[in-house]
């Protein structure tokens, strides 16, 4: 396995109203490596979004990356860079899909032309030669007469053929690294298993490091290999895909198995977590899911690490030293 | 189905016949627009203290089926008999009257609330309109409707962006509550929620359901949920019923290529437990020009599917545990689907 993406103690902050920071993320560290697939997941405001923005240093203003955070792309220390080697990353090196197609698509050019733009942005070619890349690149991610659909505009395509045409012109960079926020949330679920079918085969022919940043648990499993569930800013859990849904172990995790309506199994009343996520300017104090956790305890008022719980498996959870002894 | 504790109730509350909601482009730049033809014939009953489902992608009718029963559409053609009243024949006073007893809850409780209007405002207003009650006894009924969803009776004053999505989606109930209604409409209303709240959300419906013994007409594009709060289920696709069943029954043994295709597209959290999917090619065509014959032969996987199936439109008929309108129900394949159901 290849490392090609190492983040440590990843933290942003933005200004409050009275210009204190605040850290909606808050010392995350991940690796990626190529052909594997890691699953962010997290409920709305958990800090995962701006965690990949900061990938391409694409955190917006006031926000900033802290001193002391580390994000390295094989050599190259990405927080580092600046000007034409920043953009050189961007794209090129870093691909980046988003939940809502159509406001990243230009609705006055063709879909042709916006692959096609991709390509010369990042290789010297002909216009011509960029034309037979974007068509090969539409054939790729499975738009059916893609040689029609090069003069289509974004307003002609289904939301699913947009979502297929920005993973194109991600693709238009050859990156090493394809970053998916909610890649398929505005999609119906009959087209959303056709986009993650799509990743996943790009995954598998191109040897992409994929980091999928989704809050639908659903998707995670049989998609990723490794997941990484966030909650408050930080990363809570993280494991092999499948150890986690075997045994789940944070309280938080654990809430967010018990709250998924299940479309197999026998039908209970769901065990919702009580409460809601806190905002940003106001993390609690020591474990930040205490106020909410079922299990919280008198530790619990001092912040947790990372425990490990089991081979490649660590939570971020006092609970985790209990199962030791 | 037996979690819910509600039996199959017999009581008629609301009959639909025939709903046509054709949508006309309109203004200056309409051309030879083809109408939107968004609701093809759609006929359902729901009874009392019951869920109905409806359930389909964006685009397939189910959310116009739910505004033109509450006349906040009017309908093409077609009737809905609810409580014994024609619905689509009621004039402005009478359809008034009509909403004490029909009510909605929808998707985005934050564009469905005045940004202006304290929460307890917005939850006093139905009652005011109706009548239902003056003075304290306003205020009142506000703090204890507040005080059924879960929400503090001193939010009362506070203004709709103080609060979560999940909290707003419980004034959002409680506004809904306020005319005492025997029937609401739930539009899509744990879609925009996370995870963690949309499961409080449901036990609250399910909750309000027992108590007061309310029916909803629930839709939904999701199966997962739809199997959580549902006693029946309606599939919709473009525009028509395709399938329909009690809930057990039709995620048991669905019957119609698209009910089995949607099933089997819900993302299930258990990797032990990844289905055969059935990843359907193409996408959903315009409800503009919908294809001849049966609405889903463009996209179909059945193995018999033939030239009768773009010619010949299946209707509605039992096929064993459920309703299906396929010329092949009988022989739809079914992966394993529900392994441990």
């Amino acid at each position: 396995m290849s490392k090609v993406l190492e983040v440590e103690n990843l933290r942003i902050s933005f200004p409050d109203e009275e210009r204190r920071r605040f850290y909606p993320v808050d010392g995350v560290s991940f690796t990626l490596e190529r052909g594997r697939t890691l699953a962010l997941v997290g409920e709305s405001g958990c800090g995962k979004s701006l965690t990949s923005l900061a990938l391409l240093r694409l955190v917006p203003a006031p926000g900033r990356i802290e001193a002391g955070s580390n994000i390295r792309l094989g050599e190259t220390d990405v927080l580092s860079l600046e000007g034409d080697a920043l953009r050189h990353i961007r794209g090129r090196r870093i691909g980046m899909i988003f939940q809502d197609p159509m406001t990243s698509l230009n609705p006055v050019f063709t879909v042709g032309d916006q692959i096609a733009e991709g390509v010369r942005a990042h290789f010297d070619v002909s216009r011509a030669e960029a034309r037979q890349r974007a068509l090969r690149l539409l054939q790729e991610v499975g738009i059916p007469d893609p040689a029609e659909r090069l003069k289509a505009y974004p307003h002609q395509l289904s939301g699913g053929m947009r979502q297929r045409v920005m993973i194109a012109i991600a693709l238009s960079a050859e990156p090493e690294i394809l970053v998916a926020d909610e890649p398929t949330t505005a999609l119906d679920v009959t087209v959303q298993a056709q986009i993650l079918e799509v990743l996943d085969h790009l995954r598998a022919t191109r040897g992409m490091a994929i980091l999928l940043i989704t809050h639908d648990l659903g998707i995670v499993a049989g998609r990723a290999d490794r997941v990484a569930v966030m909650y408050a800013g930080q990363i809570v859990e993280q494991a092999p895909t499948d150890r986690l849904f075997a045994t789940p172990s944070h309280p938080y995790t654990q809430g967010l198995f018990a709250s998924v309506p299940r479309i197999t199994g026998p039908v209970g009343r769901l065990t919702p977590i009580g409460g809601s996520v806190p905002p940003a300017t106001a993390w609690p104090q020591g474990c930040r899911f205490r106020p909410r956790c079922p299990k919280a305890f008198d530790k619990s008022e001092l912040p947790p690490p990372l425990l490990p719980v089991g081979p490649e498996h660590r939570m971020r959870c006092w609970l985790a030293e209990e199962r030791d002894r | 189905m037996s979690d819910l504790g509600v039996g199959p109730p017999a009581a008629r509350l609301l009959q639909v016949r025939d709903l046509v909601k054709h949508y006309h482009a309109s203004g200056l730049f309409r051309g030879g627009a083809l109408p939107v033809r968004a609701v093809e014939g759609v006929s359902f009953e729901v009874h009392k203290a019951e869920t109905l489902a409806l359930v389909g992608e964006s685009g397939c009718g189910k959310s116009s089926v739910g505004r033109t029963i509450l006349r906040l559409q009017e309908p093409t053609s077609g009737s809905a008999i609810f409580e014994g009243v024609d619905v689509f024949s009621l004039d402005r006073g009478a359809l008034r009257q009509l909403r004490r007893r029909m009510q909605i809850i929808f998707q985005d409780p934050y564009s469905s609330l005045n940004p202006r209007m304290s929460i307890g405002s917005a939850v006093a207003e139905g009652i005011e309109i109706h009548k239902l009650a003056r003075g304290a006894e306003v205020r009142r009924r506000v703090a204890s409707l507040l005080e059924e969803v879960g929400l503090d009776p001193g939010y009362a004053r506070r203004y709709p962006h103080e609060f979560s999505g999940g909290q707003r989606q419980r004034v959002g109930i409680a506004r809904a509550l306020a005319v005492e209604p025997s029937f609401i409409v739930c539009d899509e209303p744990v879609s925009a929620l996370d995870v963690s709240v949309q499961a409080q959300v449901l036990n609250l419906l399910a909750d309000l359901q027992q108590e007061r013994g309310l029916s909803y007409l629930f839709i939904a594009h999701d199966l997962a949920v739809v199997r959580q709060i549902a006693h029946r289920v309606a599939v919709m696709y473009l525009g028509r019923i395709v399938e329909e069943g009690t809930t057990e029954a039709l995620l048991a043994s669905p019957r119609h290529p698209y009910t089995v295709a949607l099933l089997s597209a819900v993302p299930e959290p258990d990797p032990a437990r990844q289905r055969s999917r059935i990843v359907l090619s193409g996408d959903l065509p315009s409800p503009s020009s919908p294809p001849s014959g049966c609405p889903f032969h463009t996209r179909c996987f059945h193995p018999l599917r033939n030239e009768r199936c773009s010619t010949e439109r299946p209707l509605l008929r039992p096929v064993g545990a459920t309703t299906a309108a396929c010329h092949y129900a009988e022989t739809t394949p079914v992966p394993e689907l529900l392994a441990s159901a």
